[in-house]
């Protein structure tokens, strides 16, 4: 009997615990975000240095689709994504949305070749060519040509992709696109794709261990992450013809160039002679009008105050964890987009 | 005699009083309740699936059962790989994993029935259950590939180390306890009765293994295998990590393939489309339905076990 109350209290206590915490996360303090997974590490940091202003952020690494679609059913302050909104999705939405470019990120093509150690040179419609099927040995004459002195093996070459749709494969195959054009009339670019060859791999780890394990192998990982576990990765040939190797500075370069006013464009196969080509903006997506569901103008406030702080001060936390910060013209893009977010028609900054 | 009888069971009732009777049907009510509750809930599985595919089923078609083409950038999805690489590794997971399951439940139900030694390999059989499949995708991803990579380089085959192969052996592992706990059960109740007439009449252990208790336990045994099959059809972790996610008709036994849990839990969350989630939700309809159609082909059998 004694057991059974002490139950019973333990339940009640529980219930009103919950009820209580569940009041506090709709109160104007705490703001709600939801997205990818890429700029997740990047916005722990940032966001826990930002609760000493009072105002926490509660932000759930769950892809960029999935931030769409809670950004959608406005069960989250604001989404991130990858890639901007596609046609449909919004359509979806109905009502025009702001994409604010957080950091940028690249996409390191990494491999495993036996005997050799140092960094490959390769250019795009060589990657295209291995990732379609057409180029199918390391000693090919296509490879050797660029990387005269490197002693590629007689080995066929192993292709690992993503198996899960991300980000990183839009990423890549939007690059692949505009480098290849039967990538393009075959493929395409999308978080999946019909991938024509190839072993699929399981987010990051997936592919990064489908690479170390297999004598051959080619794959592409994030920046971050093939620098936290000591891939290899190659110099990649951009626009301007030059072999650039995948660093923050290289990263940040390819989005120092004219970017539309909105910020929706495609930093793949950049034009800046110093930028790494295969890289991308992350953007946070807010509704361009912030007086819906009943918000308060203060919440508003709150949200555009913590995304200016995210382009500013928010940004020096992006090289120590491998994020490329936003370049000069990238800010000063995301700051005439923020100043666009209103409320009740009447702009909030 | 049958008279005396019939007024003693009437006075039996008589004596309970109205609330144990309200409770009596409170209880049997309830009962029914719940079973209802559990038939409205598969129902509801399978209504909820069908009408979320209904965006795909419009779009594609019939073709969706044998198309071969999963295209997420043109939207063109056919399920045949995803059909065939389910099938594929579960039955040839199940194959793999009888021998091991009828020997455990033989050695556990016959010749070592209790002890140290039974409970510890029981406990252990069971333990295999309970370890999470993501470990076993793991165990399987720095142990297995190795291995199944240096037996593909001995044969001259393409060493990618993982593939529908390495998929099924993983998933062998993983399903041995479901028919092994079974069948150790049905053999243990097999009457001692009928084992001792055998051995009366000079068998030898295997024989009356052989001729009394696997016949008497056929149809327990079939619904073992059942219950495994059943689980090695819906693995979705252990199998993505393992079975190379190649969206094409696997060419061979060790080549790279993909099965429908697999793609539905790799792709769900990016799925932009409408006609890209239904399509996955599709998957996922057809996969309600293969493992119904299975199961049904295995209630026909063991029903026929059973007549015979």
């Amino acid at each position: 009997m004694k057991l059974i109350k002490s139950l019973k209290i333990a339940v009640v206590a529980a219930a009103v615990a919950t009820g209580s915490i569940m009041s506090a996360s709709a109160q104007d303090n705490t703001l709600l975000g939801a997205g990818s997974t890429f700029i997740y590490p990047l916005f722990s940091k940032i966001f826990a240095d930002y609760a000493k202003t009072g105002v926490k952020v509660n932000y759930q690494s769950i892809g960029s689709g999935g931030g769409i679609l809670q950004l959608t059913n406005k069960t989250v302050d604001f989404g991130d994504s990858d890639a901007p909104l596609n046609e449909e999705q919004a359509k979806k939405i109905g009502v025009p949305v702001l994409h604010i470019p957080m950091a940028s990120g690249a996409v390191v093509i990494t491999y495993n070749i036996p005997g050799v150690s140092s960094a490959l040179k390769l250019n795009g419609k060589i990657i295209a060519d291995i990732y379609l099927g057409k180029v199918t040995t390391w000693n090919a004459a296509e490879i050797k040509a660029d990387n005269k002195g490197v002693n590629l093996p007689d080995l066929p070459i192993v292709v690992v992709h993503r198996s899960d749709g991300s980000g990183t494969s839009f990423i890549f195959t939007d690059y692949l696109t505009k480098v290849n054009g039967e990538w393009e009339k075959r493929v395409g670019r999308a978080t999946a794709v019909n991938w024509p060859v190839g072993l699929g791999g399981k987010g990051s780890e997936g592919v990064a261990g489908l690479v170390k394990q297999t004598p051959g192998a080619i794959g592409y990982v994030e920046l971050a992450y093939a620098k936290q576990n000591h891939m290899p990765y190659a110099f990649v040939q951009n626009k301007a013809g030059k072999f650039i190797e995948p660093t923050l500075a290289s990263t940040t370069a390819s989005s120092n160039v004219e970017l539309p006013a909105d910020s929706k464009v495609s930093l793949t196969n950049t034009a800046n002679a110093s930028g790494y080509p295969i890289t991308s903006f992350t953007w946070a997506i807010i509704y361009k009008e912030q007086n819906y569901n009943g918000r308060s103008k203060e919440r508003a406030t709150q949200l555009v105050k913590l995304l200016w702080y995210n382009i500013h001060e928010g940004q020096k936390e992006c090289a120590p964890l491998n994020y490329g910060s936003l370049s000069k013209s990238a800010v000063k893009v995301a700051e005439k987009i923020l100043k666009e977010a209103t409320y009740n028609g009447k702009a909030i900054l | 005699m049958y008279k005396k009888i019939e007024i003693f069971v009437k006075n039996n009732r008589q004596s309970l009083s109205a609330s144990q009777l309200k409770w009596e049907s409170f209880f049997k009510g309830l009962l029914k309740v719940m079973s209802i509750l559990l038939l409205i809930l598969v129902t509801g599985v399978l209504i909820t699936l069908i009408v979320q595919s209904l965006p795909s089923i419009k779009a594609l078609g019939i073709g969706y059962l044998w198309g071969k083409v999963w295209d997420p950038v043109q939207n063109i999805y056919g399920a045949y790989p995803f059909l065939i690489g389910t099938l594929l590794t579960s039955f040839v997971a199940l194959i793999i994993s009888i021998p091991f399951s009828y020997a455990i439940a033989i050695y556990l139900g016959e010749y070592n029935t209790s002890g140290w030694l039974s409970n510890l390999l029981k406990n252990t059989v069971e333990l295999i259950a309970a370890v999470p499949s993501i470990i076993y995708g793991f165990w399987g991803l720095f142990v297995l590939v190795p291995l199944v990579r240096t037996f593909e380089m001995k044969f001259h085959i393409a060493p990618y180390g993982i593939g529908i192969f390495t998929a099924s052996l993983i998933l062998a592992v993983m399903i041995i306890p479901y028919a092994a706990s079974l069948g150790t059960t049905l053999v243990r109740m097999v009457p001692s009765s009928l084992k001792e007439g055998a051995f009366a009449l000079g068998a030898t252990r295997y024989e009356v293994i052989r001729s009394v208790v696997l016949p008497y336990t056929r149809s327990g045994l079939f619904a073992g295998i059942l219950l495994s099959l059943g689980r090695a059809l819906g693995e979705t972790m252990a199998v993505t990590m393992l079975i190379g996610n190649t969206s094409a008709v696997p060419t061979s036994l060790f080549a790279p393939g993909n099965t429908m849990a697999s793609v539905i839990a790799n792709e769900f969350t990016e799925a932009d489309h409408t006609v890209y989630l239904s399509a996955l939700i599709e998957l996922g309809l057809v996969l309600f339905l293969v493992t119904v159609v299975i199961n049904l082909i295995g209630k026909r059998i063991i029903t026929r076990f059973t007549n015979n």
